[in-house]
């Protein structure tokens, strides 16, 4: 399977996608900025900056479904080390941020990858490092093997990807095998201690919907998980984040070709939670291209959604101040992170 | 009017407004529907699929499309969503045989 860029598809152009996204609903629903308007919200302003997300490259050794990255091994898209630097200049200086958290594609496959984990752990021993690993990439090939201990060394918490404790949906959504890659390498984490309880190690799983409908409850399907992967595989883990598909990329190719996407995005919007909106992710979050570009989330990354023109607007030009009284920039794929329960990359937030 | 079918799918976002014409006895039942389906003795899951079965007992294709959603988002897999669809099988088949008994009886009676 290639990426929607490499098929040169309409939804690989962000303008197609916002086109879409913008069209009012034939029965006239309000939009995203409508929403906030009625709650007090608009402009969205962020709070206090906490968590700093840097996506190292859109290269993965999977092609899943509903990719938001529209990852893949055809895409070369990659952070240089000068960027990397960049990145550990701010980390350095911005107290506030207690997290860093390294996304992708597969973040494991930047050949910078590990010199620039070592370089965040010397520089700030106090934040929490997360690294969104896929799974597969431990056992894709010999020099990834020793990628746990690699993890536990730098005491970097582990959050990966498992939509269901079955081959058959976890493979529908991310390729032929994946749950039985995933598996055996959540057997390795568990073996050097992630997820086993007071090993300090973390080790986090993320599910998402494999379709056109909402996850339920986070705390149920987290037990669900809990009982079905330690009865069926021995496996443990310590939470589990439900996080909700948002209408793009190849989420919202799904959904037009399958019919899915006024239905979906009527459930969105009429799932729409004060609550969830107050505690969306963008308010304490910056998010970092792979070219140094700054968003406010990674949602808007993909979208070509830079931050506003008067906040700095690449990691080169940092500005805290002007970054911190900015407007975070929205559209109707929103819905998805305020949807029931709300979504965030750390799951529910209502 | 013109109908194509007894149901459409659009029909069930209007469940809502059976209020309109006996507002009281509609909030009471939204109401109750709502506390039934809460976590309780049962968790939300396990009354989704007791709820998926039923529909399927009583062939009601709003409650069906409802509650096939429901139990997906509730994280059931299909094979889960079967099982309570046979479930259902067995027990409307199970209803149907169990009167064979009845009829072995009235046979008894008027045979020599």
């Amino acid at each position: 399977m290639k990426s929607l860029k490499a098929l040169n598809h309409t939804l690989s152009k962000p303008e197609q996608a916002l086109e879409i996204l913008e069209e009012q609903h034939p029965d006239g629903k309000s939009s995203f900025q409508d929403h906030l308007q009625t709650i007090g919200l608009f402009p969205l302003k962020p709070t206090e900056l906490e968590i700093f997300q840097i996506n190292l490259g859109k290269m993965c050794n999977q092609v899943c479904k509903h990719c938001h990255v529209d990852a893949g091994p055809d895409r070369k898209e990659i952070m240089t080390r000068e960027t990397m630097l960049e990145c550990l200049r701010v980390i350095t200086f911005q107290s506030s941020i207690h997290t860093v958290d390294l996304t992708g594609g597969a973040p494991e496959m930047n050949p910078e990858f590990r010199w620039f984990v070592k370089e965040i752990r010397n520089a700030r021993p106090d934040v929490t490092i997360i690294v969104r690993c896929n799974l597969t990439i431990i056992l894709a090939n010999p020099k990834y093997h020793n990628l746990p201990d690699f993890f536990k060394e730098n005491q970097v918490e582990v959050v990966s990807s498992l939509p269901y404790f079955t081959a058959m949906k976890t493979d529908s959504q991310r390729g032929d095998g994946v749950f039985e890659k995933s598996i055996e390498a959540l057997r390795m984490l568990n073996q050097v201690g992630y997820g086993i309880e007071g090993s300090g190690l973390k080790l986090n799983l993320v599910y998402n919907p494999s379709g056109a409908f909402l996850p339920g409850s986070q705390s149920e399907l987290e037990s669900e998980f809990k009982k079905k992967l330690w009865d069926r595989f021995g496996i443990q883990f310590n939470s589990l984040f439900t996080i909700t598909n948002i209408p793009i990329s190849r989420f919202l190719e799904y959904l037009i070709r399958s019919g899915n996407y006024e239905g979906y995005m009527e459930k969105l919007i009429a799932s729409f939670n004060p609550s969830a909106a107050a505690g969306v992710m963008c308010r304490n979050t910056i998010s970092i291209g792979w070219d140094g570009w700054l968003y406010d989330c990674d949602f808007n990354q993909m979208l070509e959604m830079k931050v506003e023109e008067k906040a700095s607007q690449h990691i080169s030009e940092w500005d805290s101040q002007a970054l911190t009284t900015r407007n975070i920039r929205i559209n109707n794929h929103c819905f998805g992170c305020t949807a029931g329960a709300g979504s965030s990359c750390g799951g529910a937030t209502a | 009017m013109h109908m194509k079918t007894y149901y459409n799918p659009e029909d069930l976002k209007k469940f809502g407004s059976i209020t309109e014409l006996q507002k009281a006895m509609g909030d009471k039942f939204f109401s109750y529907y709502a506390e039934v389906f809460k976590e309780g003795a049962l968790t939300a899951r396990e009354k989704s699929l007791i709820a998926l079965a039923v529909a399927h007992a009583i062939q009601c294709p709003y409650c069906i499309d409802a509650y096939t959603t429901d139990t997906l988002e509730k994280g059931c897999d299909e094979e889960q969503m079967m099982e309570a669809v046979h479930v259902a099988a067995a027990i409307r088949g199970g209803a149907s045989l169990v009167h064979g008994t009845q009829m072995m009886n009235k046979i008894k009676e008027i045979s020599m």
